[in-house]
């Protein structure tokens, strides 16, 4: 049996709200990924300055954050690493929702009279970024059994970077569902039509300022539904909302 | 020059040609042959624009969304608890296994870990989705390709096991049972018992496809050599599960990437390919598949631990800031969820990286050149479930 390597590590699962000082905790677990971290220094090696960002969770995944216009690139020297299972393309929006995001959402308090909150700012995830788009891809390695995310910022006035469907046929389809739902173009894509959605369709769906009707015309239904653990105290941990 | 479609037309150019010693190439201008949306080789609603010439297909595009559901949409609104009951319905089929790898992608994230007896049974539920959604797939194949019989005996023996999944989770079809940090509930009483009798009559029934359709004759001329997949192609396109082991790949999420909280390194089992990577390699290894399925369960029946089914997790389940993708082997292939959290009670952005998106996205390779009754082979070969293509 394996177990996860942040197994029994964090304790402050519903209590993020809380300021813990799990630093000293984070200290006694510095592990490293040998295998990883040579995977990310022959990446550096061969894209150079590409490589913006990185992170390495070890024993687990690793991700690489290259320049926009390095994105083929990056494919290419991964596929010639032996990373030529393709998982997927797909994009994130990072821009904190103006709807629906928490139960306090803008939208609900406006419903409940409530003073509207700030904006919260944009925080993108591993390996960092600078603009609200990121796109995020990955490949496997079957023969290691490892993994590469990688990331790719796209800035706001040009939401378009080099295609993959040239180094591995699957990132077609994938790269058709991330322009519609995102509106993040590939440049050199053969075919980049709509793959779920009619073709007059306005607007693109997973953006976090598309608004998801539903949510708009009901207030948070989270929080009546959230169901207690079995055996476990109504009083006991958990905020009492 | 316009298509000749009339057989008497085209005898009277024939003589017309040949009495003017005029060499008349024949060139066909082409039909489009829609296939679908609805059409029983498609698991729901896929409509295929076939080009075609004669009877071969040039090139053939598959046009999905029919059943979009935008679940990567709302998941965003949706409470932990709340998604794992929307991603049941991703592959209707096999249900249980939607939730594993969302709730260990969850499980990873907050650092949180079932206890032993939890991911046991786990396993042994997947396991037997598996089972539940494969069997079908054999009998459904068969009935695509016109063996009726295989159909009817699929569906029975099937509900065996979706007996089982009920009395357990009291859903045949979508459990909801998985939770983060473990199970919903315990066995219910004589339940070890009886799943061993439902996988012996799954096992049988295993035998009795090999022998009513992968040993028939007609079954076999309808599907060798035809759709052949090689190595390389599957991994372009990122082919997964029997479709690649049926290309020769030796690769199964069980064995070399299991994430942790699934015990298949307690059960003695193999890992079947095929070196065809043809329609009749991909559905042998699925049958191979179901009966590795039914041992893995039954060995793992026998060892589940005593102990709790819950390990201790807050009342209200807010998962810490970070991300994380795990990805499972399920019926249909390589499923994984990235989740990226804010810490909120609702996942910022889950991406659903599912198998029959990829498995379908090579059709358009693997049909050109192909023949119209082919293409029947290859799609119910190549096995997608249309909820799991849409999302």
């Amino acid at each position: 049996m394996r177990t996860w390597l942040s197994a029994g590590r964090v304790n402050q699962l519903s209590s993020t709200d809380t300021a813990t000082d799990s630093a000293a905790e984070n200290e006694a677990v510095v592990e490293t990924d040998a295998a990883r971290e040579a995977v990310l220094a022959e990446l550096t090696e061969r894209l150079g300055a590409a490589v913006l960002g990185s992170y390495i969770r070890p024993g687990d995944d690793l991700w690489v954050r290259v320049e926009r216009s390095a994105w083929r690139d990056a494919a290419e020297a991964a596929k010639s690493m032996g990373f030529t299972f393709f998982d997927y393309v797909s994009a994130i929006d990072w821009l904190p929702s103006p709807f629906g995001r928490d139960m306090d959402a803008q939208e609900d308090l406006v419903v409940s009279g409530a003073e509207p909150k700030a904006p919260a700012p944009i925080v993108q995830g591993y390996a960092g970024g600078d603009t609200r788009f990121q796109v995020i891809a990955r490949l496997y390695n079957i023969a290691t059994a490892k993994g590469i995310h990688f990331k790719a910022d796209v800035p706001d006035d040009d939401l378009s970077l080099p295609t993959w469907s040239g180094v591995f046929a699957g990132a077609n389809w994938h790269e058709r569902e991330t322009r519609e739902m995102f509106g993040i173009t590939f440049d050199g894509h053969p075919n980049l039509i709509n793959m779920y959605l009619p073709t007059d369709f306005q607007g693109f769906p997973l953006r976090k300022d598309f608004p998801l009707l539903a949510r708009r015309v009901r207030p948070w239904p989270g929080i009546v539904d959230v169901e207690p653990m079995p055996g476990v105290a109504d009083s006991e941990e958990g905020e009492a909302e | 020059m316009t298509a000749v479609s009339d057989p008497s037309q085209l005898s009277d150019l024939i003589a017309e040609a040949t009495d003017t010693r005029v060499n008349l190439d024949f060139e066909s201008e082409g039909m489009t042959l829609n296939m679908g949306p609805q059409h029983p080789a498609t698991h729901g609603t896929l409509r295929i624009v076939a080009k075609l010439d004669g009877e071969q297909v040039i090139s053939a595009e598959p046009i999905c969304g029919y059943m979009h559901r935008g679940y990567e949409k709302i998941v965003e609104v949706r409470t932990y608890p709340q998604v794992n009951a929307l991603i049941n319905r991703i592959d209707w089929l096999g249900s249980f296994a939607n939730e594993v790898p969302f709730i260990l992608a969850a499980e990873k994230l907050m650092g949180v870990e079932a206890p032993p007896r939890a991911q046991w049974i786990r396993t042994i539920l997947f396991e037997m989705s598996r089972v539940a959604n494969i069997s079908l797939f054999l009998g459904d194949f068969g009935l695509q390709l016109g063996g009726m019989t295989a159909g009817f005996y699929a569906f029975r023996d099937r509900e065996h096991v979706l007996n089982m999944i009920e009395s357990a989770t009291g859903g045949r079809f979508h459990p909801n049972f998985d939770r983060i940090g473990g199970l919903k509930d315990d066995l219910p009483k004589g339940w070890i018992a009886d799943s061993h009798v439902a996988m012996d009559k799954l096992l049988a029934f295993c035998d009795e496809m090999e022998d009513l359709l992968v040993g028939n004759e007609i079954f076999q001329s309808r599907t060798r050599g035809i759709g052949v997949i090689p190595a390389d192609i599957a991994l372009n396109y990122g082919l997964s599960g029997a479709n690649l082991r049926a290309s020769g790949i030796d690769w199964d999420l069980r064995r070399d990437g299991c994430p942790p909280g699934l015990v298949y390194d307690q059960a003695d089992w193999k890992v079947w390919t095929h070196p065809d990577g043809d329609c009749f390699a991909r559905t042998w290894v699925r049958l191979q598949e179901t009966r590795e399925a039914a041992k893995i369960v039954k060995q793992l029946l026998d060892t589940i631990p005593a102990g709790p089914v819950m390990a201790k997790v807050p009342r209200i389940i807010k998962v810490p800031e970070g991300e994380a993708y795990v990805a499972t082997e399920n019926p249909l292939g390589e499923m994984g969820y990235y989740i990226a959290s804010k810490g909120d009670l609702v996942p910022f952005r889950v991406k659903i990286r599912s198998a029959s998106f990829n498995n379908i996205s090579i059709l358009p390779w693997v049909a050109r050149g192909a023949y119209v009754p082919d293409l029947i082979s290859i799609l119910g070969s190549l096995y997608f479930i249309l909820g799991d293509i849409d999302r």
